[in-house]
Order: structure tokens, then C-alpha cells, then sequence
């Protein structure tokens, strides 16, 4: 078991009516790294992490964490069968995600935000919930604003907070969708630096982003996806280094702007 | 326009207060379930919802009261007055608000719902500590409004013998034959008691406002 990858994903399929937008994707997560999803809008990048995620459901594939199949298993006659829900939770429970807008719950303080499921779901005392959480909290550095509500903080603020609350929740595994994209320039280094601390802890993440930088100096692994296939995957050395794909370079272009080229 | 005449409105807008009062609480509960069966799975909930919906908010609250008066001792229910009021109002505004309360959940962004579902929280606890805390807050606004039309709406609830302000403002016009200034009275007083609920809701709406994007 512990030879498998940390997320394994074979043949995954998703069509939104005769759309295709993932066209069977194999894919592994090495366990205790960082595999950055890249792409162009539309790629299919932000659809397959959502799928990992099982917030959307595959058409076709089976996608297994840690060795255990989630949503779906291997069936009889080469067909895939629905796992049962506690199967789902059971499994989904080893994954952490972030989102590109927070989705922290508005009424609850950061605090709240963090200590939550600890409560609802892990049957923590209040005290506990709220001295773990303060924990997450001053690991992304904001102890001082646990009293805030998501409204009186800065978009990487919440986003860090977001972090702490799926951290709290001890994943194996954490998954982030864009977390930067909403974020104003000047915001988005103190999250990067929250990443790229995690990443030093030998987390297993999955990264989808636009920050080319990020994904060439923490990402371990690159996956480019285009038009719901894998393009390109390998170190970073290999899918940005020379000679490269025609269709890398001409992505590439497009982010000079943001600092890459000094990186490549 | 005396003293006295004046005392007597004030004591009839207690009735109106009163009324109005009851009638959206108990609304509450019943649109809260109506609003539960109109988002259900279960395709007759939804539809009896919607039936309920399209009944009460369909046809004017004086036809209600007036069938809800004449329909109970029918079927051999005696209900004063003030009940058959009560239970007027109650479908009524329970039409109006479940209405807005689903309009509530519906606005309910779904990443928020997302963020609890990757947490592990189950459903129920999900409807109970993010749905529900966010919907209320979201409809708050529509909530007061609610209030302050019902509280008007109360005027017609003279038709089945319940004398409230307008009913009473009536009755003191025609024995004083001093018709402006006792309207114009009863007027000033729905402007206070409305001014008063609004304020209220603009206080709690502010105090929840802080926890909120």
C-alpha cells in the first residue's frame, strides 16, 4: 500500500452533456510532494481537481487516495461501481481543499471557521476545538486576527484562514484550486510562502494555478493539461527546459509578464 | 380630536400590534415549512408547497379572512374573531415569507456549501450551523418588510369584527363626525409603530452585517 501514489487517477472522464471536458486522464500524486496542475482557462485543470476532490462527479475513471478507491470502485465485467456515502466521507475525510474564493462561512469568526468541524464532525469539546484551531491559526500567522470576521480581513488573510481550517482537520492530502486567482499581486506572496512552508513539511499537495514561478521552484511535478488532456508532465526542468513543446512556449508568453521568464 | 378619543386609538393599535405580532410568528414556522417542502426531494412536498404558495399569496387577504370566517362555522369550528384573524394573516404572510426565505437558501453561495461538505459535515449540521444562520441574515431585510406590510395588511381584519386601529379610527369618525383629524391620528400611529420595527431591523441587520462578505 505504501508503494501507491497519494492520489491515483486512471482513465477519468467528464462530460457536461456532449462536452467533453476531461477526455480520460491518468495521473498519479506522488506521495510528500507538490504536482502543480497548469493550463490554459478551459484546460480542464480546475474540473479534474474537483473531481479528485469528488465534488464533481466523474463520468468515466476511477480516481483512489492512499490506495482506497473514493465515488466509484472497480466493478464486475470490467464496468465501475458507486461506492456508499459513509465509503465517500470515509475516504474524502484524508483530503483537505482550499478554494480560489475562500468559501469561508461569513458568519462565523476565523476562529469559528477553523474550530468548526472539529466540533460538528470530530466531536471535539469547544475548549479543545478552539485551542487546536488557534494552533492552525498562528501556523499561518494570524493568531492576532482569530476574533475577525471574514468580512474585516484581506483577501489573503482569509485565504490563509482557509488553509488553517483544512488543516485543522489533519489531511493526507491537500488540494488547492487556484488559491491566488482572486488575489491582488501584493497578496498573494503570503500565501505562496504559507504553500511553500507546507510543502517543506512533506505535505501531499495538488496545486492549480497560474503562478508559473511558484509551480517551477516548489512544484515537483508539472502537469500541463489542454483541451482535457495531459499535454506534458514531468519536473519542472523537463516541461519548462529546452527544447519545449511548442504549446508550453506559447503559454508561457502569456505569463512573461508575471516574472517567469527570469525563472525559466 | 381629545385626549380621550386618542387614548382609544392607542389601546385599539395594541390589538393591531398584537395580531400582527402573533400572525408572523406563527407565519414564520409554517413558511419555514412550507419553504422545507417547496426545496424537498419529494415531488408531492414540493408541490403542495408550491400550491399553498400560489393559493395564498394568488388571492387577497380580505377574501381569505372573509372565506376563513364563514368557512369554519360551516364545518362546525366557532372561532372568535380574533382567531379566525389570526389565522388569516398567519397563511398569508406564511405564503409571502417562505417565498423569501427560499429565495434565502437559494442565494446561499454554493462554494460555502462546498468548503462544509470538504470539511466532513454532514447535511443536517450543514442546514443548521451554515444554511440556515446565512438565509436569515440574507433575507433579513425582506423579513422587515414582511412585518410592516403585514402590520398594515391588519387593517382588514375589521371585516370579520375585530376592532383594531383603522376599525376603530372608523367608528370614533363616524360618532364624532371629526373624520381628518382621527385619520390622520390612526395614520401617525402605524408611521410610529412601523418607524419602530424598522429601526429594529436596521439594528440587528447592522450587528449581523459584521459577519458578512
Amino acid at each position: 500500500m505504501t508503494s501507491s501514489p497519494a492520489i491515483r487517477v486512471r482513465g477519468v472522464v467528464k462530460r457536461y452533456g456532449a462536452t467533453e471536458v476531461l477526455t480520460g486522464i491518468d495521473l498519479d500524486a506522488p506521495r510528500g510532494e507538490v504536482t502543480c496542475l497548469l493550463g490554459p482557462s478551459g484546460s480542464g485543470k480546475s474540473t479534474l481537481l474537483r473531481c479528485i476532490a469528488f465534488l464533481e462527479e466523474t463520468s468515466d475513471g476511477l480516481i483512489e487516495i492512499d490506495g482506497e478507491p473514493l465515488g466509484y470502485g472497480p466493478g464486475s465485467n470490467g464496468g465501475r461501481v458507486r461506492l456508499p456515502p459513509a465509503s465517500i466521507r470515509a475516504v474524502r475525510s484524508n483530503i483537505g481543499m482550499c478554494f480560489q474564493q475562500f468559501n469561508l462561512w461569513p458568519h462565523m469568526t476565523a476562529l469559528g471557521n477553523v474550530s468548526e468541524a472539529l466540533v460538528t464532525v470530530r466531536k471535539f469539546s469547544r475548549g479543545e476545538a478552539e485551542a487546536r484551531a488557534m494552533a492552525e491559526l498562528e501556523k499561518v500567522g494570524l493568531a492576532k486576527r482569530a476574533t475577525h470576521y471574514p468580512s474585516e480581513l484581506s483577501g489573503g488573510q482569509q485565504q490563509r484562514v482557509a488553509i488553517a481550517r483544512a488543516l485543522a482537520l489533519e489531511p493526507k492530502i491537500m488540494l488547492f484550486d487556484e488559491p491566488t486567482s482572486s488575489l491582488d499581486p501584493e497578496l498573494t506572496g503570503e500565501v505562496l510562502n504559507v504553500m511553500r512552508r507546507l510543502a517543506e513539511t512533506g505535505m501531499t499537495m495538488v496545486v492549480v494555478t497560474h503562478e508559473i514561478g511558484f509551480a517551477a521552484s516548489v512544484g515537483s511535478k508539472i502537469v500541463f493539461l489542454d483541451h482535457g488532456k495531459i499535454l506534458v508532465e514531468g519536473s519542472p526542468t523537463q516541461v519548462f527546459g529546452k527544447p519545449r513543446h511548442a504549446r508550453i512556449d506559447q503559454f508561457l508568453d502569456t505569463y512573461l509578464d508575471r516574472g517567469a521568464a527570469g525563472l525559466l | 380630536m381629545t385626549w380621550e378619543l386618542f387614548e382609544l386609538l392607542l389601546v385599539a393599535s395594541i390589538k393591531t400590534v398584537a395580531l400582527s405580532g402573533l400572525s408572523i410568528v406563527l407565519g414564520f414556522f409554517l413558511a419555514a415549512g412550507v419553504c422545507a417542502g417547496m426545496l424537498s426531494q419529494n415531488v408531492a412536498a414540493r408541490r403542495a408547497g408550491r400550491l399553498f404558495v400560489s393559493f395564498f399569496r394568488g388571492t387577497p387577504l380580505l377574501v381569505q379572512l372573509l372565506l376563513i370566517y364563514h368557512l369554519l362555522p360551516r364545518v362546525g369550528i366557532d372561532v372568535p374573531s380574533e382567531v379566525a384573524a389570526v389565522i388569516g394573516m398567519s397563511l398569508c404572510t406564511a405564503a409571502y415569507q417562505a417565498e423569501i426565505l427560499r429565495g434565502g437558501f437559494g442565494s446561499v453561495p454554493k462554494g460555502l456549501l462546498e468548503a462544509a461538505d470538504m470539511c466532513g459535515i454532514g447535511a443536517f449540521d450543514t442546514f443548521r450551523r451554515i444554511r440556515l444562520p446565512i438565509a436569515v441574515r440574507l433575507t433579513l431585510p425582506a423579513l422587515t418588510s414582511e412585518l410592516i406590510m403585514i402590520l398594515k395588511a391588519s387593517s382588514l381584519v375589521s371585516v370579520v369584527g375585530v376592532i383594531e386601529l383603522t376599525r376603530m379610527a372608523q367608528d370614533l369618525a363616524a360618532s364624532t363626525f371629526l373624520p381628518l383629524p382621527l385619520y390622520a391620528a390612526a395614520g401617525l400611529i402605524y408611521l410610529v409603530i412601523n418607524a419602530v420595527i424598522a429601526s429594529i431591523g436596521a439594528i440587528v441587520e447592522r450587528r449581523v452585517a459584521r459577519g458578512h462578505a
